[in-house]
Formats: C-alpha cells, structure tokens, sequence
C-alpha cells in the first residue's frame, strides 16, 4: 500500500536501528568460529630507519601464541606496486606491511603475534625485542616546507592548481585594502570509534569469507586478491556494518592484510583488531601550511586572489587533495593564481578525512576572507553575498544550482545575524565576551558508475543489492525509500542487502557521492523492473495495459496500473504467474554524463554561523550556537540527511578547537595516541546546533536529484569558528587548533 | 615474576548473571569483562573503542549502574548482575531508550550507540540529571565520532521527560 512514508523528503527512522541500538549489528570484528585465531601487531618505536635485529623467541614460547611473524618470515606476496594499489591509491609505492626492514615512519607494523586468544597475542607482542639503526626523523611541516615539491605525478587531474587567470599579482598591488597571512593546521586523525578490524572465516573449501572495515568491500576484494594471487571467486568480503570512517577506510589497512595472510598461511580462520594506539599510525588529515593573499577594493570587491599550501606526505607515498581550487570559485575574482606542494616527512601516507583539501582549504580562504572584509569595513556576511559568483570560474562552466543566497539569507535570518555589531570585542553576556562569525563552504557534487540490482516479488516485496556501503550515512535507509517510491510500497517491505562484495558494482564510499550514485543506480533498477513487467503484462490476453508506455504507469496495491486511471492494470502476481515467474528483477546502471560535464558541473553550498562565549579572564571558549544552512538539491531522509549535517559540523569544531596530532619533532614519534590526549568534542561540547535545508532544485546534479551530504558539513565551520574567536578577542588565530592556551594569550588587556 | 609464567597461575572461578542468566565460569584473571562479553560470551552488542577507559563504548550496567567494562577484570566481580546492550532489549521488543535513539536518530555508525544507551539508562537511575546541560555533563564519558550528541540528548531528555510523567501519573493514582 502506498503511504507517505516511502515518498523523498520524509523522516524515516533507519531501519537498521532497531540493530545498532540493541547491539545486533555486527561489525567486522564480531563474527565468531570455532578455533578462531587472534593477531596482534607489534609496531616499530622509532620515525625512521632500519631493524637491525628482532628477537621473537620470547613471544613465540608464550603459551597459546602459534606464530609471529616478521620481515623474515613473512609469505610471498605479489612483487609489483601494481598489484598493491588499491582503488584509490595514489602516486607512489604502497607500504607493504613486513617487506624489509625499513622503517618509514613511527608506529609501522614489524610483526604480528598470531596466538589462540586475543590476550596471549597481546601479551606476547610485549616480548618481542628490537634493535634499530635510527635516521634523523623529519616531521614538522613548518620546517620541512622549505623543501616542498609540485608532485611529479597528480594523483587526479581535477587536483592540480587551475591555470592562473588574470594578473593576481599586479591587481593585489594596485588595490587598497589587502591580506598577506600564513594559516597552520596541525595533522588529524580520523578516529572512528571502531576499532579497524578484519574477521577471515575460512571454509573447509579454503573459501574465505572476509569481515572488514572498510568504506568499499570490492576494493578490499580486490586488493587481496591481487597481493595474494587468489582467484577472485574464493573470497568474498563484507562490511555490513561500519563503525564509522570519515575516509579513513578509504584504503586497504595492514589488518586486512594480517588477517589474510595468517589465515592462508595457517589454513585457519583469524581474526585482527588494531588497538586504538595503532589508529594514530595510518591515514591522516595532512599539516598544512597556507599562504593566503587576497585583496578588495573600496567598495569590497574581490579584485586578487593568490592561494598557496604546502601539504604533508610521508617518504614512500604522494598523497595530494584539492586544497587551493576552492580559492578560484568561491567567489567571483578575475585575478586569481593558486598553488600547491607537498612536502616528505618521515609519518604515515596522510588520507582522505571528511571534505578533505576543502576542509583544509575554506579554513585558510574563509579566515583570509573574514579578515579582508573587516581591512574593508564591511560585514563579513555582506562582503560574502557582495561577491557571489553564478558561475564556476576556474572552469568556465554553469552550475547546476547554487542556492548559497538563499543559505546566507535563512541562516542569518535564524541565527539573528542583523543583531550583530561590527566592532570586535563589542558583544558581551555578563563575564563572558560574545563573537559571532561565519563562513561558506563548498564541496563538489560528484556521480561515480554505480550498479544495482532491484528485485519485486507477487507479495510486493522488493530486495535492493549493491555492493555500497553504509558507514553510518544512512545508505541502509534511503535506498529502501528509493525503492519503495519507485515500485509504489512502503520502505518496510524493502530488504536492502549492500556491504557485500558479491552484489552488484559500486566505488568505495567516499566524496558523498553514494546517495546520489547507488540511489541513481536504484531507481534505473526499478524502471527497469517496471519495464519488464510491462512488456510481461503486454503478452497477456487483453491485456488493460496494451498501448501503456512505461512513463504512464504506476504501482499500487500490488497492480501494475495506470497512473492516471488506476481502475485500468493488472495484479503483479497475475502479471509473474502468467509468465511463470516467482519475481521479476531489474540491473540498475549509472555513469556521470560526460557531456553534460563539458558545460555543467555540480557543487554543495553551506552558510554556517557561529556563536562563542569566552570566559574573559580565562579563555575558556564555549561555541554557544550554530547554525548550518546547507544547499544540497533534493533530501531524500530530513532525518539522517540533518545528523550526517550535524556530524560534519562536530568534527568541525574538532577541527577549529580540539584536535591536534601532538609530535615530539626531536623523535619524530606521535605522543597523543589515545582519546584521553587526542581531544575530540565531547558532549559537554557540543551545545545547539541548527540545520537548515534550503530549496534547491536540481534536475542535472545526479538522475533522482540529489547532491550529497557527508562532507559539505563540516566545510568552513573551522574559519567560522576562529572568525567568531577574533569578534569576540579582537585576536586573529592563525594556527589551529585554536586551543584554550593561545586564546588566553590573545584575550583583550582588562 | 616472569610474565611467560603467568599463564601457568589456575584459572579463576567466578559466578556471573549476565542479562538475567547465571554463568559459572572460568576465566584467566586478566580477562576484562569487556573481552569476556565479546569474546567467550558472543554478547558483542558491547563495544571496544579504546581499551582503556577513555571512550565509554564498552559501558555495561553492573548491579544497576553504569561501568566502562574494560577497566574491570571479570574475575573482580563475582556474584554480580551485568547488564548489557542486549540484555536491555530486542530489535522487536525494544526498551524506552532504544526506541528514543530510534526516533531521534541519535546515532549514525550506532558504534557507540549501545555504550551511550547503558550510560544513558544508567545517568537516569542515578537521578541527578535534571537539565540538558546536566545530561551531557554527564555523559561526556561516551564519546561519539558521528557527532550525534544534539540527538542524542534529545533522545535522553524525551525518556526523561517519559519518566517524569509516568512518575507524575503513579504518585497520582
Ligand atoms: S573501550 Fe572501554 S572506555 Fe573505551
Ligand atoms: S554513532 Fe558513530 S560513533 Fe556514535
């Protein structure tokens, strides 16, 4: 029956909630079988250098342990760099966990404790004993940028600097009022709460069923099969459940690898499970250092924009992200020249986390921007609306939509935005000096080739298999609406079967391109499934439905119908037992429309405003109320689409105030690597935050009209956070995270 | 003492109820009750998020109140009542609180989600959160990487507030 509840734009709960919130969901790390064994890794002391001994006698003699491995020991794996590039590698050679003895970076795995229970495992790692030849570690990206590189190879062509357009340099001497400032942020680490974990079941036929963290089963499929030459049908990875990513799973992690490797070394299943020490020694959000020159004139035009950023990468590997383009379309300047470096230190290969190089980038751009506006005298919100651009200037293309005005007028509106007055330090709530600031963010509205299989049976009930995953976005949920809008049910008859290598071809979750690709890929699978029906109702004798085009019809109650005269259709299940079917299926598929993207191109816009209270004498910062309006095409669930919203904006807050990768550069060793020391907001931080979505149609972005919500979030909160730092101070803060002590130093003289 | 040696020590009889059904168990006593619940119990509704007490995913109810079950050894707590995420309620038969996370969408990964709803369950037996502020004080204990927070006060406040009618309606009658 057609209700409201499976129509776009309504609240569904999820429905895997009932799972999650009674502990039924499993995740990679929570699948049992007998004689089950446990590995841990044991992970390298120092940033630099070389093993010149291991000693695993100890460990090996520990009871329960069944192997330790090594670079020694280690099974052969495949020897071209090829065959270790994962989906989304980028330039360079891949780490291959126990190769040699080289030590890349701190915290590397060296060995790994096979043992009969996770405790022995551990315990024995202890034991394990090394002797190392250190190099001098380099790993402060303000030293370090001295020796900064264009990468010789460009992990995407989209990510190299836009050409220079106009004379950047000659326009910013010639105009009045300018910015010249450095921006520093220090490394992040993702941190999802679960830990990264593999579960390798193996069957009595050497199949392996791989339970994995990961943002894209078939990557983590393929990735394995290609290091360990297995014929891609013995192995079938899941990740039902992901505890969280943020981009972190993007790539393989070495306890994959671990996993399987024992598990085909030992013909026994394995299970690995990092701790959350070893969460700090993979993927991270790059340090970065940022030159921003940007300059107005009179009036509060934008008459020159130069972007530069140096980028951390590790020794073996060139991780690079759009951190500068951003500066050339966010507001309209025919004066622009962007560039952009990386610089080697001796840590981990850095990795994609939420909205990365536009989180990084809007930090730098939208702090220089705010700043710019007040050399000018103007609000920082009208210089914004003042210099709104309708077009994508790097490129020279249309956008598909851009209701950014409509974000900064109803976000304004419900933060009360006119209230606000221009002097810094002006505002205050009792002891608490009050600043109020604001930012833009943009982030990129992609399709990836996605496929999906859509299947209706007589009883109206529908199953939808993709191989997409769901780390937390809510990809369980919309689907089974997608479905259920397209074939006319409600969601509950929909069972969504994704996470599973098996099932038909989808990218890895990343880039928020999941909702409008497999969505897309969906809803061509129930058209698909309508057209069969249809042409299976047309065989029948006097069909109703004879002449129907597939455009006119609908389902309801179970009949092929119709949509303008549902007395006319016949029962699906008369339609299927005519034919002699049990169901009819429909293979969904979708690529990004290349011409289309020689004229067009899509973005996500975000209006965030920012409210802080800092103790006066302390400086002890409170972000007291923010308000997100987000422009985004269509919404399919208000409900996940506002947390995924709500989620950005909290790691956002991270982001400005908290969290902070600590070095201790003389070692080169990270010293914070657990959640005591790595500050993330807490509940206690984290007071109202609104989430506003406004109009946007958009009939070109993706085929059901949607553009993606996972990073669009967290854009820009960072600089308006630190904007609302300076209202409140006076201070401009310009390395982040803008923590409790450099506040205090910058607090106005009592 | 070597620590190769420390398995040779016998293993520890200890008598736990775990959601409602007594086990009598023998266990090395230095397996925490977070490792017992998710390894040898299969009950891995019960999170690891650090192992070390800075995270509050592993938060269990133990005779009633709420506890990060990787700072106990399980050998430290017989005779006790544990309470964890499953034992509070099924997909189908689902408690207060495991609805409102439910409706309020107060969790997206739901990694932490079980964690924050015994913590939860726990902060309102303790009765001393009484306004949203005081909620997340203390819950502050649980982290959440999706940074669910907003909701999930929501979600703890509309069980409050469900509980303070109740409350209301019994005194009444
Ligand atoms: S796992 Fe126990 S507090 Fe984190
Ligand atoms: S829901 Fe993902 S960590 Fe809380």
């Amino acid at each position: 029956m057609l209700n409201e509840k499976n129509i776009f734009g309504f609240p569904l709960p999820r429905i895997d909630g009932p799972l999650k919130t009674t502990g039924t969901a499993p995740y990679a790390a929570e699948y049992h079988d007998p004689g089950m064994l446990f590995g841990h890794a044991f992970y390298a002391t120092i940033a630099s250098g070389r093993i010149v001994s291991i000693d695993t006698a100890k460990a090996e003699a520990y009871p329960g342990v069944v192997k330790v491995y090594t670079h020694k020991n280690r099974p052969d794996t495949a020897s071209s760099d090829d065959a270790w590039k994962d989906e989304v590698a980028v330039p360079g050679h891949p780490l291959r966990p126990l190769e040699n003895d080289r030590i890349l970076y701190d915290g590397q795995p060296i060995a790994l404790v096979i043992a009969e229970s996770f405790e022995a495992a551990r315990d024995a790692a202890d034991l394990i004993q090394v002797a190392y030849e250190a190099d001098e570690p380099h790993t402060n990206i303000e030293v370090e940028k001295a020796k900064s590189y264009v990468p010789p190879e460009a992990r995407k062509e989209a990510f190299l600097p836009t050409d220079p357009r106009g004379d950047a340099e000659g326009a910013y001497e010639a105009a009045p009022f300018k910015i010249d400032a450095e921006y520093v942020q220090e490394g992040e680490h993702h941190n999802p709460m679960e830990l990264f974990g593999t579960t390798v079941i193996r069957g009595e036929d050497g199949y392996l069923t791989v339970h994995d963290k990961t943002q894209g089963s078939q990557n983590s499929h393929d990735y394995v099969c290609g290091i360990f030459k297995l014929k891609p049908e013995t192995v079938r990875v899941v990740n039902a459940y992901v505890g969280g990513a943020f981009g972190s799973g993007l790539r393989p992690k070495h306890q994959l690898f671990f996993a399987v490797m024992a598990s085909l070394d030992l013909k026994r299943s394995v299970r690995v499970e990092m701790s959350r020490r070893e969460m700090f020694y993979l993927t991270w959000r790059p340090a970065t250092v940022q030159r921003m020159q940007v300059a107005a004139d009179a009036e509060g035009r934008l008459m020159s924009v130069r972007h530069h950023a140096v980028q951390a990468t590790s020794l073996y590997e060139d991780y690079q992200e759009n951190v500068v383009n951003w500066s050339g379309l966010a507001y309209k300047c025919d004066n622009v020249k962007l560039s952009y470096e990386l610089a080697k230190t001796t840590l981990s290969t850095p990795g994609d986390m939420r909205a990365p190089g536009a989180a990084t980038g809007f930090l730098a751009l939208e702090s220089a921007i705010d700043e710019l506006a007040y050399k000018v005298g103007m609000d920082p919100l009208e210089f914004r609306v003042k210099n709104f651009v309708t077009y994508d200037q790097n490129d020279d293309l249309k956008l598909t939509s851009k209701a950014l005005d409509a974000c900064y007028r109803e976000g304004a509106k419900r933060f009360g935005w006119s209230k606000r007055s221009q002097e810094p330090g002006s505002m205050r709530d009792g002891h608490d000096l009050v600043g109020w600031g604001t930012a833009t963010g943009v982030w990129e509205a992609t399709l990836s080739p996605a496929e999906a299989k859509v299947r209706l049976f007589p009883d109206g009930k529908i199953t939808v298999m993709a191989a997409a995953s769901d780390i937390g976005t809510g990809t369980y949920t919309i689907l089974a609406q997608i479905a259920a809008q397209n074939l006319g049910q409600t969601a509950d008859r929909v069972s969504v079967l994704i996470g599973d290598s098996t099932m038909p071809k989808t990218a890895v979750e990343g880039g928020s391109w999941t909702a409008a690709s497999s969505g897309s890929a969906v809803q061509a699978g129930c058209l698909e499934v309508k057209k069969t029906l249809l042409s299976l109702a047309q065989k029948m004798e006097n069909s109703p439905l004879a002449g129907a085009e597939v455009e006119d019809l609908a389902i309801r109650d179970n009949r092929l119908v119709l949509d303008k005269n549902d007395q006319m259709g016949l029962a699906i299940a008369d339609i299927l037992g005519s034919n002699g079917m049990s169901s009819v299926e429909g293979h969904g598929k979708i690529a990004p429309d290349e011409e289309q993207a020689k004229e067009w191109v899509s973005y996500t816009h975000s209006a965030i405003f920012v409210e802080v209270k800092i103790d006066a004498e302390l400086g002890v910062p409170r972000v007291t109320k923010i308000v997100s309006a987000i422009a985004a095409g269509k919404i399919i669930n208000p409900k996940t689409a506002r947390s995924q919203i709500l989620g950005g904006v909290v790691m956002g807050l991270g982001m400005a105030m908290q969290e902070e990768g600590m070095i201790d550069h003389r070692t080169g060793r990270i010293m914070n690597h657990n959640l005591a020391e790595y500050h993330i907001p807490a509940h206690a931080d984290v007071q109202d935050i609104e989430v506003i979505f406004v109009e946007e149609e958009d009939d070109k972005a993706s085929p059901i009209g949607v553009k993606g919500l996972g990073e669009i979030g967290i854009v820009g909160v960072g600089a308006a956070v630190a904007n609302a730092i300076f209202h409140a101070t006076g201070t401009r803060h310009r390395h982040f995270p803008i923590t409790i002590d450099k506040i205090m130093e910058g607090l106005p003289a009592r | 003492m070597d620590i190769t040696t420390a398995d040779r020590q016998p293993k520890n009889r200890v008598a736990l109820t775990i959601n409602g059904d007594r086990h009598d168990l023998e266990i090395h006593p230095w397996v925490t009750l977070l490792d017992l619940l998710r390894g040898p119990m299969q009950l891995s509704g019960t999170k690891k998020g650090c192992d070390h007490g800075q995270c509050g995913a592993c938060t269990v109810l133990i005779d009633g109140e709420r506890m990060n079950s990787c700072l106990k050894f399980a050998v430290t707590l017989d005779g006790a009542e544990i309470t964890t995420i499953e034992g509070l309620g099924r997909p189908e038969n689902m408690h207060p609180m495991q609805k409102a996370f439910v409706e309020h969408d107060a969790y997206q990964c739901g990694y932490c989600t079980p964690g924050q709803i015994c913590s939860a369950v726990g902060l309102l037996k303790e009765g001393k959160a009484g306004t949203r502020e005081e909620i997340r004080e203390m819950m502050s204990g649980n982290l959440c990487r999706c940074g669910a927070y907003v909701n999930i006060a929501d979600a703890i406040e509309d069980v409050m507030g469900q509980e303070a009618r109740c409350g209301i309606r019994e005194a009444a009658e």
